[in-house]
């Protein structure tokens, strides 16, 4: 039985336990699925930031100032620099979420599920909301 | 598939057959997709951006009515998320059951205040 003994070399996850999260690989799908999590609960985290920026961006010209000064000069003892990067992390997980959605919507409706397809479109998900995460990254720092 | 799953068949346990929130947070994130869109558009395209053309976005009586309908989309579309990673990863009863209550506190709290913020302008 050749077969059985190559099956036993492979490493073998039941319930994965975080310690093993390092050695597990995951397809593209699965890096889409998990990272669609953590954008979520990222973005959970930050609400209150968000629509604080809300807040001072809409309540008047001066707390306008005060919007536009988190980036430059930060707020109490945070620099400007690291609100920027908190930004665009923000920016970040907001588009891979969405794009990470959209794509759970298109095969939903089309029922188009193959490993080929979900190879793909996990690739063009992760790769296009990186590509969108570095343009504004640019506008935002430069 | 002729077996009968309805009236007095039909199926009564069960975590509240899950069905409805997976259509809300499909319809839901449809939703804030759209207004994501549509105020990109309205963002994008105009003159130069400075406070009195992102209050003047925002003042129009429609454009409050629909972020309004989008905060509760959030807040409904966030609690079926968030309790879904607890349902996955939290196994004690108890635990899960406090940290679900602090997401619903969280979450409302949070969207009371996207509201008043909307509403002062």
């Amino acid at each position: 039985m050749a077969d059985k003994s190559q099956a036993q070399e492979r490493p073998v996850f039941r319930n994965i336990h975080v310690t093993q999260i390092a050695r597990y690989r995951l397809p593209p799908a699965g890096f889409v699925s998990i990272l669609h999590r953590v954008s979520g609960a990222l973005m959970f985290l930050l609400l209150p930031f968000v629509i604080w920026l809300f807040d001072v961006s809409l309540t008047s010209e001066i707390s306008y100032e005060r919007f536009t000064s988190t980036f430059v000069a930060g707020i109490g003892w945070l620099p400007g620099w690291l609100m920027k990067l908190v930004a665009l992390a923000l920016i970040w997980a907001y588009l891979h979420h969405l794009i990470a959605g959209v794509r759970h919507l298109w095969m939903d409706m089309t029922h188009s599920v193959s490993l080929e397809l979900g190879r793909v479109s996990a690739w063009v998900t992760l790769a296009s909301s990186a590509v969108l995460t570095l343009a504004l990254a640019v506008k935002l720092f430069f | 598939m002729t077996q009968k799953s309805f009236g007095s068949k039909r199926l009564v346990v069960g975590a509240h057959y899950g069905f409805r929130d997976w259509l809300a947070q499909r319809v839901t994130a449809a939703l804030m997709t759209l207004f994501t869109l549509l105020l990109v558009v309205q963002v994008l395209f105009g003159a130069k951006l400075g406070y009195e053309r992102w209050a003047a976005i925002f003042s129009a009586q429609w454009m409050k009515a629909l972020t309004f309908v989008v905060i509760v989309a959030l807040l409904l579309h966030v609690w079926i998320g968030m309790r879904d990673i607890w349902m996955d990863y939290i196994k004690p009863i108890g635990v899960k059951l406090v940290l679900q209550v602090c997401t619903l506190c969280w979450v409302v709290g949070c969207a009371g205040w996207a509201v008043q913020v909307l509403w002062r302008l």
